[in-house]
């Protein structure tokens, strides 16, 4: 491997590890916080893009279209909360069954309003070049992009008093109401920041694949679910950790073989984690600080 | 990355849903509710993808047969009795597809079939096809090579299209060519086909990746082919998720030109992709909506007209319109809908009116003569043709295929054939 190569094998790494876990956080907030699994977690995701996309269209400059992609997810999540989500929690499968419905319901509804796909908002920056060989500037910076979305929600989660009362109502709901938090607000605010990561997701990526269908979505959920076993239920320690990992195993196989063996390779390590680690890597981390407290 | 889309269904695991999702279908698309169980009249049957993977290129088709059937209708009917269709939407979904084929099979008891996007499609449901002996009609452009007595393939094969373009390229450009295909039968003897071109052409593949439907990550493709550096790349990418190759083409700045057989003239890219993604694309078709003849001018007025929010006409729908009249002609002239005699008349060899230009059906082997052009793509996306030849199926001649003095249901593939594979 020359150093041109370890480039490559270094771009699709972090281009990797940023898909992973863009496509996760949002996911991984609402279920790891609020236990809800959400099916229609892709449609999310669409809605971000679809938002960033047609604002765009409309003249609005990327970043502004990004925001408005952000804030409609976000609008969107609220309402989907307040209508529907409210009356689930706790009900484990039936908000799966619930949140799948949704998924379908938006896909054909998308499908029926704006047809089988929009116009492509195309990638901006261009290319970083080095020999013979280019690679996406965007596409690697999506990679600084998942690392500062993880430290915001690290930030907002254990240094804010939000994030305090948050995490107070996840662990004993009774104790924290009993204590003045408005728990019905916090399952709220927590699913709107699960659905504005989403949309944060569908407006980065927006420009970054060819036009938009009502299939958008689809293609984050197996990155999703995958990602969300395997980093195990803590959002903060989980999602980068599986990223890291399955980005990892999945640039190096596609780097020596070809994207398809990558592939293969990223799900039989997922298979092998779930097996040894069926906490995941938060689990393992959980009982590593156990046992450091224990042996103080 | 894994950007392979899973359907929901899969998802759930839902036996139940997919259960509760077909029982709808039905309600909702034509069996139970309003199916044509009263009418006795004749029906054919077209299933064209509406939804998923494939929608962008399936609706044009199922628009553009309902759009023959309506001009058959106005103007009389087929035999004096007036056509109707069974369409349900099989979603792009190869079991759905099973499914639907029987319906309309035993249920619905089409006179002929259309049916299907891709090759994969095809060979799912041929085997329902061959059991029940039914007319059936793949409009596609594919790799070639199937010889069934009951199928007529109307689509070009890629003898026609790459050996239209492969040629020319290798002319153009230089003899180092990259291939890459779409990991399924299709992409596979397409890729077969590109070896046995350049190696009767003093060329070379220098490097091949098969691709995963539904992959969007392209960065280690890229990759790889900046290091092999062809003269230029052979693609035959499908679907939507592949799309995404040419926009991360453009974003590297990768400005190697492509030769295909499957792009813009079925899922229109040129169009949805912001330029310069098309760049430099050379693809092998019998037909695009940019043709400029007056019988196409025709053609896509009376289109657009009836689905005034239609995308793109594109090459399978005008297969699909042109194949529905020459069927429509074959009954009249066989004077009655007998799938067994429609067979023998179009046997008798039949030439038909198509917006590509004049076609002939050709009896032995069940496949088109086409009028083959080179579209070619430049930094804005305008296309324009060059190189137009007709060119015969030839493939099927080679190893034999005589459809009717020996009524055979195969498909042959070119690696059985040539050494050179």
């Amino acid at each position: 491997m020359n150093g041109y190569e370890l480039l490559n094998v270094t771009f699709q790494f972090l281009e990797s590890f940023a898909f992973i876990v863009l496509a996760t956080v949002g996911l991984a907030v609402i279920f790891g916080m609020m236990g809800i699994i959400n099916l229609a977690h892709g449609e999310f995701i669409l809605v971000g893009a679809y938002a960033t996309t047609l604002s765009a269209h409309q003249g609005l400059p990327l970043p502004v279209a990004m925001l408005v992609g952000v804030v409609a997810t976000t609008i969107f999540g609220i309402v989907l909360e307040r209508t529907i989500i409210r009356r689930l929690y706790g009900r484990l499968l039936d908000s799966m069954v619930a949140t799948f419905g949704i998924s379908l319901v938006l896909v054909q509804l998308t499908r029926i309003l704006f047809g089988n796909s929009i116009d492509q908002v195309s990638t901006p920056f261009g290319a970083i070049s080095y020999g013979s060989y280019s690679y996406s500037l965007y596409r690697v910076l999506l990679a600084g992009a998942a690392i500062a979305t993880l430290l915001v929600l690290y930030i907002l989660f254990t240094r804010t008093a939000f994030g305090i009362r948050a995490r107070a109502t996840i662990q004993d709901e009774e104790t924290a109401r009993s204590m003045g938090v408005d728990t019905d607000r916090m399952y709220m605010s927590t699913f709107a920041i699960g659905s504005a990561l989403a949309g944060l997701t569908g407006a980065l990526y927006a420009p970054a694949r060819a036009s938009p269908t009502p299939e958008f979505g689809s293609e984050f959920l197996v990155d999703a679910f995958v990602a969300v076993v395997v980093g195990g239920p803590s959002v903060l320690v989980g999602t980068p950790l599986a990223g890291g990992f399955l980005g990892l195993i999945e640039a190096f196989f596609t780097f020596q073989w070809t994207q398809f063996i990558g592939t293969v390779a990223m799900l039989v390590a997922a298979i092998v984690m779930i097996r040894l680690l069926p906490d995941g890597f938060s689990g393992l981390v959980e009982s590593v600080r156990t046992s450091w407290r224990e042996s103080e | 990355m894994t950007r392979r889309s899973i359907s929901r269904r899969s998802a759930l695991a839902g036996g139940v849903a997919s259960g509760l999702a077909a029982i709808g279908g039905c309600l909702s698309e034509g069996g139970i509710l309003n199916g044509s169980g009263g009418s006795d009249g004749p029906m054919i049957g077209v299933l064209e993808d509406r939804s998923g993977e494939f929608a962008l290129n399936g609706t044009a088709k199922w628009q553009a047969s309902l759009l023959a059937v309506e001009e058959l209708n106005a103007d009389g009917g087929v035999l004096g009795e007036e056509l109707d269709v069974y369409d349900p939407d099989p979603q792009s979904d190869n079991q759905r597809y099973q499914e639907l084929t029987r319906e309309a099979l035993n249920r619905e008891g089409v006179d002929a079939l259309w049916a299907g996007y891709s090759s994969a499609t095809r060979e799912a449901i041929r085997p329902i096809v061959n059991e029940e002996e039914q007319l059936y009609f793949y409009t596609t452009q594919y790799e070639g090579g199937v010889c069934d007595r009951t199928t007529f393939a109307m689509g070009a094969t890629a003898r026609q299209q790459l050996g239209a373009v492969i040629p020319y390229m290798i002319e153009e450009y230089g003899p180092r060519i990259y291939t890459i295909a779409a990991d399924y039968n299709f992409g596979q003897i397409s890729g077969d086909w590109v070896r046995l071109l350049a190696d009767e052409h003093d060329a070379e593949v220098v490097g091949e990746e098969f691709i995963l439907l539904g992959e969007t990550d392209f960065g280690s493709t890229i990759n790889a082919i900046q290091g092999e550096d062809p003269d230029f790349i052979a693609s035959m990418l499908v679907g939507n998720g592949h799309a995404n190759f040419y926009e991360q083409r453009a974003d590297n700045e990768l400005d190697v030109p492509m030769a295909s057989s499957t792009t813009m003239a079925q899922g229109y890219e040129h169009r949805r992709l912001d330029p310069p993604a098309l760049e430099d694309m050379y693809v092998g078709v019998n037909y695009m909506e940019e043709l400029e003849t007056d019988r196409n001018a025709a053609f896509v007025d009376a289109f657009y007209e009836q689905f005034p929010d239609a995308d793109y006409l594109n090459q399978e729908a005008q297969n699909n319109y042109f194949s529905i009249h020459m069927w429509a002609e074959a009954v009249e002239a066989a004077g009655t809908f007998d799938q067994e005699t429609v067979i023998a008349e179009l046997e008798d060899g039949i030439e038909v009116e198509a917006p590509e230009g004049d076609v002939e059906l050709d009896p032995e082997t069940h496949h088109m003569t086409h009028h083959m052009r080179i579209g070619r793509a430049d930094g804005e996306h305008e296309v324009t043709f060059s190189d137009e030849q007709y060119i015969e199926p030839s493939f099927l001649h080679e190893v034999g295929c005589n459809l009717p003095d020996d009524p055979e249901q195969t498909q042959y593939e070119p690696d059985e054939f040539y050494d050179e594979i």
